[in-house]
């Protein structure tokens, strides 16, 4: 059989299609091994899957709907949505439905369930369904008709896409974590820089990396344009779904020899904190060479991009024994029900309610200006999230300001965008 | 697939899912009441200013961010009937054909198409007839089977003329 080196995105479609190969170009169609709808796109996709008539599901097994955007429902509108998705999962008996005090923001709440896992392929009426390629799943974000075609015929077609690697070495500087990594590299190629394609993540850096960080740099794909953002399963990446993931995990490696349409290298040294101006992800800059002080009214940590355990350790460590400031509104958002119990048996929200923070349950909330924090006219917020595009959290003249935790934290005590450096933090401490 | 006749309206580079409509406004699935808040974070008065027929000429990267079909459903209900642009979002792009938005990529014609110009388009030949400047463009043609989708009325009829001989419904 003729064969050819292969990247991680065409290994795990050609392994799928049980053929020798696939190139980039190709048209070719999938089997599903899981299908997501939220409460946003989940009630479009019921409306479309009943339009055709058809009585049933390819598989109840392996459609999920979490109902984590508008939820606490926010209003009547959203409760009815929310309704409209429990009637369906009743009705075709839907396994995975997630809604109160079982839902978490489903980007978190899907690999921390073990509900997706290492060569899956996994389509989500979510843009950021990319997130899952931390795991090595072939994951990616599609629109309601799509997922209501998948929910019938239990596939969907991709263009096999071309891929850059990016390769990351060096030592990482105190403070920066994946966040840092994945808004350097959107910063360096720009919000269309990998539009249409893979993006695999690797590296001596990678290889290193914390399962968190490594759902943070997957989950900003899209922010480059990208169909998925990959990293090749690991120790880490067995060591994180053992005892979660209960099908077979594939696997699999991009050969040496693959075809990339680029490869990008960094120096992860030369990486400091960094931060996304307004109105872009890849308006990046060192938060130390901001030029004046940019005075904030809110802090969001949260969301499925930097809503993790991981995430509120480092926001705790930076608000123990210490006030948020006077003029600032700091939101924190565990997000799932796991890791909001798990930041209570640590401490962590203990550490935040005394420092003056709010918490809030878990809800995508004021990542997309639902609800749960919304910016006024003018206002300026910190957020952990992955999208600062113009009133993507409030009023159209209101700002975000993209960054990790660490950032977020330590702007939140300041009252204007600042590292935990001018705090006097050591992240020894 | 018809010809369209229709003014232009013009935007920048990386128009983005919650620029084409604001999040707030996603706890509905009415086309009519998604139609009213099209691009209303960059022009409040645009759904009252389009007229049927009308054509969005836009930069790069048109409909970045989130996967919501809530945005063309939205660009279509306020009576846009096609829009060109340098480049697409992956997932707009998608959702375009499957909810029978016609798009076309042909970055030579949005440099030389200016706001208020008239255009005539034919969607079969990818023709781009620009009135007013008097300039005739061409988009590359579709890959087959998308154009298969287009012919059948998108995807959901596509999958249903499958599905049926399949399962002998
Ligand atoms: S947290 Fe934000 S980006 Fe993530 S799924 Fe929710 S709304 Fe989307």
């Amino acid at each position: 059989m003729k064969k050819r080196p292969m990247t991680l995105a065409e290994k795990i479609l050609s392994t799928k299609l049980k053929r020798a190969y696939v190139e980039p170009g190709e048209l070719v169609e999938v089997s599903v091994d899981l299908t997501l709808a939220n409460d946003i796109t989940g009630p479009l996709a019921i409306k479309i899957f009943e339009s055709t008539k058809i009585e049933k599901v390819f598989d109840p097994e392996k459609i999920v709907l979490v109902m984590d955007h508008f939820t606490p429902n926010k209003d009547i509108k959203s409760a009815e949505q929310v309704r409209i998705c429990r009637e369906f999962a009743k009705k075709y008996q839907i396994l995975h439905y997630y809604e109160g005090g079982a839902c978490g923001i489903e980007h978190a709440l899907l690999p921390e369930l073990g509900l997706v896992g290492p060569g899956d392929i996994v389509i989500g009426a979510d843009s950021h369904t990319c997130t899952y390629g931390a795991l090595g799943a072939f994951a990616t974000g599609v629109g309601s008709t799509d997922l209501a075609a998948a929910w019938i015929t239990g596939k969907i077609w991709f263009k096999v896409p071309e891929t850059i690697k990016f390769v990351y070495y060096g030592k990482l500087k105190p403070w920066v974590t994946g966040k840092d990594l994945i808004l350097y590299t959107i910063g360096d190629i720009g919000v269309d820089g990998a539009l249409y394609k893979a993006m695999e993540f690797t590296g001596e850096v990678i290889k290193r990396l914390p399962m968190a960080d490594r759902f943070t740099m997957a989950n900003m794909a899209i922010e480059a344009g990208g169909k998925v953002g990959l990293i090749e399963p690991d120790k880490i990446t067995l060591a994180y779904i053992k005892n979660r993931f209960k099908r077979k995990p594939l696997t699999l490696k991009a050969d040496k020899k693959a075809q990339y349409v680029e490869i990008r290298e960094y120096d992860v040294s030369k990486i400091d904190l960094l931060v996304a101006l307004p109105h872009l992800p890849s308006n990046v800059k060192l938060v130390k060479d901001l030029s004046e002080k940019i005075y904030i009214d809110q802090v969001v940590i949260g969301s499925c991009t930097n809503g993790r355990l991981e995430d509120l350790a480092i926001a705790a460590k930076i608000l123990k024994n210490r006030k948020v400031n006077s003029n600032v509104r700091c939101i924190i958002i565990p997000a799932t029900p796991n890791i909001y119990y798990q930041a209570l048996k640590k401490g962590y929200i203990r550490i935040f309610i005394e420092a003056g923070a709010i918490v809030s349950p878990p809800t995508c909330g004021p990542c997309l200006g639902g609800h749960m924090g919304i910016l006024a006219k003018g206002e300026k917020a910190v957020a952990t999230t992955n999208r600062n595009f113009v009133g993507r959290m409030g009023h159209p003249e209101s700002e975000v300001y993209l960054s990790g935790a660490a950032v977020a934290a330590a702007s939140a005590i300041l009252g204007y965008i600042g590292t935990p450096e001018e705090l006097d933090i050591k992240w020894e401490d | 697939m018809e010809k369209i006749k229709g003014k232009v309206w013009k935007f920048g580079d990386n128009i983005d899912t919650d620029i084409i409509i604001p999040a707030r406004y996603l706890n509905t699935t009415d086309p009519e009441e998604l139609a009213k808040h099209c691009m209303e974070d960059i022009d409040p008065e645009f759904s009252k200013k389009v007229n049927k027929g009308d054509i969005i000429v836009a930069g790069k990267n048109f409909g970045c961010g989130s996967s919501r079909e809530h945005a063309p459903i939205a660009i279509k209900a306020c009576g846009i009937a096609c829009v060109i642009a340098e480049s697409f979002a992956r997932i707009f792009y998608r959702n375009a054909f499957n909810t029978g938005l016609l798009i076309l990529e042909c970055p030579e014609a949005v440099k030389e198409i200016e706001i208020g110009d008239e255009l005539e388009i034919y969607p079969e030949e990818g023709k781009i007839i620009n009135l007013t400047k008097n300039k005739i463009f061409f988009t590359k043609p579709l890959p087959p089977f998308m154009k298969e989708i287009l012919e059948d009325g998108g995807l959901i009829p596509h999958i249903m003329k499958k599905f049926k001989t399949q399962i002998n419904l």
